[in-house]
């Protein structure tokens, strides 16, 4: 009988709970079982950081030791969200020094970190383990040396994507000659030399170091002698590789690659000669993950590489591959699992390479593991993406970006709807979808029938009216994230179907048709929804009603309207009046 | 409270009497011009989806009621696919025609009423979305390769698109890598301007900075003009120039009085992590290495290397 059981019995069966979908199913059981749990919790993950206060996060798991958090909408990668929107994570680790002194791990990603926040986190946390800051921004290279001084058992240092204002490469320089537990340190966003001789000493006395993605400014000459102080390594990012190609260099590269039996993961490659590349050669037969898309190389150079990585499970390529390339792809990894093709000049009118939608066609063929594609072209038809939902029911990530907006179908000129249509169709599990070219409202409405397992969506220049949303909104079961630019999107959709946004981590739309009345309306209906208003044209009261405002960012929230908008954010309050601070 | 006005965006203006959306429902147009009654607007929390139409349709309070799902049963896969296309097509032509949302005049802003007898409802649309303040440089239409494209009257078809800020959607340092790489690789005389370079701008004393993409300009002029609009509601010095000859630079537009009070410099981060002068070194050269860029007081910039004795330079030229 449950109520029999010691606390501490229970305690110890949740401990091997590590999904949060698990761990918060257990705590709906009963009270008792939510006491216990909460608890027990040791890791935290808050997709939108303004969906929950850091007091109720607290009040709630006292016992964290590790927390990732989201912050800015997913459109700020692309310079849709202004300078100075929010999601600052100071607020949070402040909290958090307070409260969780143990706290091991912090994983942050589109938030804006100061040099304050890192300083504070150096000093708080004694047992302090894993900083992951992915896409964020606010710091300069004075924060990563109060890390690297103070934080005496770091293992993870990942700065992936981040902007950092780099003052210079000195602050790799303080990590203590005592230090020794780095197990990965990915700098590749950085731009200043870091001392060659510190990093070295570092790479040297860390015996568990089984990550290192160097930044640019580590000239391939440099490489060997890094590898050769750490061929435990099993993902490596090189520097540029564009010296003038010599012979020392790169038998020195051969033969430090050699001795590297654990290497599974390489990327960098910034302007590589192509002639480095054969250097490689020698473990090519156990990458698992290759990033290429720094490499401006052409296909056969890449074709001869990526022939001889027969257990490659995930490529990430510029289009240079071309078409050809692709077919080599799908001929020698069988084992492929995730493809992302990335436009090398996307702004010319011009294509500059050959590569187009039989390129994907070809690999969703010939790569039956296929469930990942990330894919930038300049034409598409509807037969291809029928061809390739056919082939690949088991896709789980569709992202297809054509780069012209509302292009057509090439071949017939007709809108993709129902090639887009057979990719939700076939594709049961797909869990994300990022849609383009000439789509009308039908496209929706195929997505809103079959798409159940849907969570993201993300729609630009699409759609003829208020139905293809209202389509979305109400068919799609699974949906959490929503992201729209440039949709005739309006009133009558959103308000419709204002419950379903409770049920959802967010809604982004900007660029539509979505009028400051209804916005208000939304606001005062939805308690627990912050409604925000993006306008940088002034205070939307300023404007009639029927003005469709800039940009509207809608999320569910239990910390309501938040505290910390800039001049240009409104958020749509219950008692009608604007709200800013 | 007075009922919203038509939401006409896509310009098909027949502004008809209030239209239940249950005649016509093949059409794409009346679907918007179908004024938004708030008393249909008033929200019911039940379950989000079908469910919640159902249960209402009968009372024909919600928005779509049982339309929709008529809609959905019988009119949309009725359609023959070339109504469809046609309707899309009409979308194109209606941008290019001007009327509605979504083309904004290219001159920017003051034309009004382009389509054909609007209602003063777009025109307000037009107007209010004409005219930004502090909006982003190269936020513009989205519609405006396509009006690029038809329109005959452009004097040279651009070797690369207008760009539309976001899109394609690649990340900022994808695109900076990119832009290296092009101008390394570019042999071609008729490729220009390809790829885009973001650099954050800052100013001391202006609470926030600003990202712009340097290869949206030709000249330091065109530059200059920019940051000023940008940066307009903070005091801008102006002053004599300071130039070398022979090199394209601020010189030509300098000299404005002396007198505005508090003078600024214009300076960029380079490669090697050094803060200069703007102006000093051909265009080309300057975009190859400006990492970023700081408007600040001319009294620190004393130390950057000049050679000139002016002791105040100019920044910002009209």
């Amino acid at each position: 009988m449950v109520y029999s059981f010691p606390e501490e019995v229970l305690e110890y069966v949740f401990a091997f709970l590590s999904s949060d979908k698990d761990r918060n199913a257990v705590s709906l059981v009963c009270k008792s079982w939510y006491e216990i749990e909460r608890w027990c919790r040791r890791r935290v993950f808050i997709g939108n950081c303004y969906a929950v206060s850091p007091q109720i996060m607290i009040r709630r798991f006292p016992e964290v030791r590790a927390v990732k958090i989201k912050g800015k909408p997913h459109f700020a990668d692309f310079n849709l969200v202004p300078e100075r929107w929010g999601a600052y994570v100071y607020p949070w680790i402040s909290a958090m020094a307070r409260s969780y002194p143990w706290l091991e791990e912090i994983k942050l990603k589109r938030m804006v970190v100061t040099d304050e926040s890192l300083e504070l986190i150096s000093k708080s946390f004694k047992n302090f383990k894993v900083l992951s800051l992915s896409s964020c921004e606010g710091f300069t290279t004075d924060g990563l040396s109060s890390i690297a001084a103070n934080c005496r058992n770091l293992r993870e240092l990942d700065l992936r994507e981040s902007e950092v204002e780099d003052l210079s490469g000195h602050w790799l320089s303080h990590f203590p000659d005592n230090f020794t537990s780095l197990v990965s340190l990915n700098m590749s966003c950085l731009g200043s030399e870091v001392s060659f001789s510190a990093l070295e000493r570092l790479i040297s006395r860390c015996p568990n170091l089984k990550t290192l993605w160097l930044n640019r400014a580590v000239p391939v000459e440099k490489l060997a002698s890094l590898l050769r102080r750490a061929p435990q390594l099993v993902e490596f990012g090189t520097g540029a590789c564009s010296t003038e190609i010599r012979t020392d260099i790169f038998s020195n590269l051969v033969e430090a690659f050699s001795g590297c039996k654990h290497l599974k993961s390489l990327s960098g490659f910034w302007d590589v000669v192509p002639a480095y590349l054969p250097a490689m050669y020698s473990v090519c037969s156990r990458i698992t993950k290759l990033n290429l898309s720094y490499a401006t190389v052409q296909s056969p150079d890449l074709v001869e590489l990526i022939s001889q990585c027969s257990n490659l499970k995930c490529l990430w390529v510029l289009d240079y591959i071309e078409d050809a390339g692709l077919k080599a792809l799908s001929s020698y990894c069988k084992d492929l699992q995730e493809l992302r093709v990335f436009p090398s000049d996307p702004y010319s009118a011009e294509p500059n390479v050959s590569l187009t939608e039989q390129g994907l066609v070809t690999v969703s063929a010939g790569c039956p593991k296929l469930q990942s594609v990330l894919y930038f072209c300049r034409q598409m038809s509807n037969a291809a993406l029928i061809a390739i939902a056919r082939n690949r029911p088991n896709l789980i990530r569709f992202r297809l970006c054509i780069i012209e907006p509302q292009a057509p179908d090439y071949l017939t000129l007709e809108p993709l709807d129902t090639g887009f249509g057979a990719i939700v169709e076939h594709c049961k599990e797909l869990r994300r979808l990022s849609l383009s070219g000439l789509l009308t409202d039908r496209v929706f409405e195929y997505i809103g029938t079959h798409a159940k397992k849907l969570e993201m969506l993300s729609l630009a220049f699409a759609g003829d009216s208020d139905l293809g949303l209202h389509h979305v909104l109400s068919g799609c079961e699974s949906l959490r994230k929503l992201e729209i630019r440039d949709c005739p999107f309006g009133d009558r959709a959103l308000l419709a179907n204002a419950a379903k946004l409770e049920t959802m981590r967010s809604l982004w739309m900007s660029s539509c048709s979505v009028s400051y009345g209804a916005c208000k309306l939304l606001g005062q209906k939805m308690p627990n929804l912050n409604v925000e208003v993006i306008d940088e044209r002034g205070p939307p009261d300023s404007r009639p009603e029927s003005i469709s405002v800039e940009k509207l960012y809608v999320y569910r929230t239990v910390a309501g309207p938040r505290a910390d908008k800039p001049d240009f954010v409104w958020t749509m309050d219950e008692d009608g009046a604007l709200r800013f601070s | 409270m007075s009922l919203p006005k038509e939401h006409d965006y896509i310009g098909l203006t027949e502004p008809s009497s209030m239209e239940n959306s249950s005649s016509s429902i093949v059409s794409t147009e009346s679907e918007k011009n179908t004024v938004l009654n708030l008393k249909e607007t008033e929200l019911r929390l039940g379950l989000p989806g079908s469910d919640f139409l159902e249960k209402k349709a009968g009372t024909g309070i919600s928005l779509f009621g049982k339309d929709l799902k008529d809609e959905g049963n019988n009119g949309f896969s009725q359609i023959p696919l070339k109504n469809l296309v046609s309707g899309a097509k009409r979308v194109f032509s209606d941008a290019i025609d001007g009327s509605g949302k979504w083309d904004f005049p290219i001159n920017g802003g003051s034309e009004v009423d382009l389509g054909n007898g609007g209602s003063e409802n777009t025109n307000t649309l037009q107007s209010s979305l004409a005219g930004p303040s502090g909006k982003e440089i190269g936020n513009r239409n989205p519609r405006k390769p396509v009006e690029e494209k038809k329109n005959d009257n452009n004097s040279a078809a651009p070797a690369s698109k207008a760009q539309v800020v976001g899109w394609p959607p690649i990340r900022s340092f994808r695109k900076n890598t990119l832009a290296t790489n092009l101008s390394k690789n570019n042999d071609d005389e008729g490729k220009s301007g390809v790829g885009s370079l973001y650099v954050k701008v800052s100013m001391d004393g202006a609470p926030y900075l600003r990202k712009i993409d340097l290869k949206t300009y030709c000249s330091y002029k065109e530059l200059s003009s920019a940051l000023e609009k940008m940066f307009s509601c903070f005091t801008i010095g102006h002053c004599a120039s300071h130039g070398l000859p022979g090199q394209e630079h601020l010189r030509e537009n300098c000299l404005k009085d002396l007198l505005h009070g508090s003078e600024y410099v214009l300076t960029y981060e380079d490669k090697d992590g050094d803060w200069m002068l703007v102006g000093d070194v051909p265009w080309e050269m300057f975009t190859d290495s400006c990492k970023r860029l700081r408007i600040m007081k001319g009294s620190d910039a004393t130390g950057l290397g000049m050679t000139c004795n002016l002791l105040s330079f100019l920044v910002m030229t009209i």
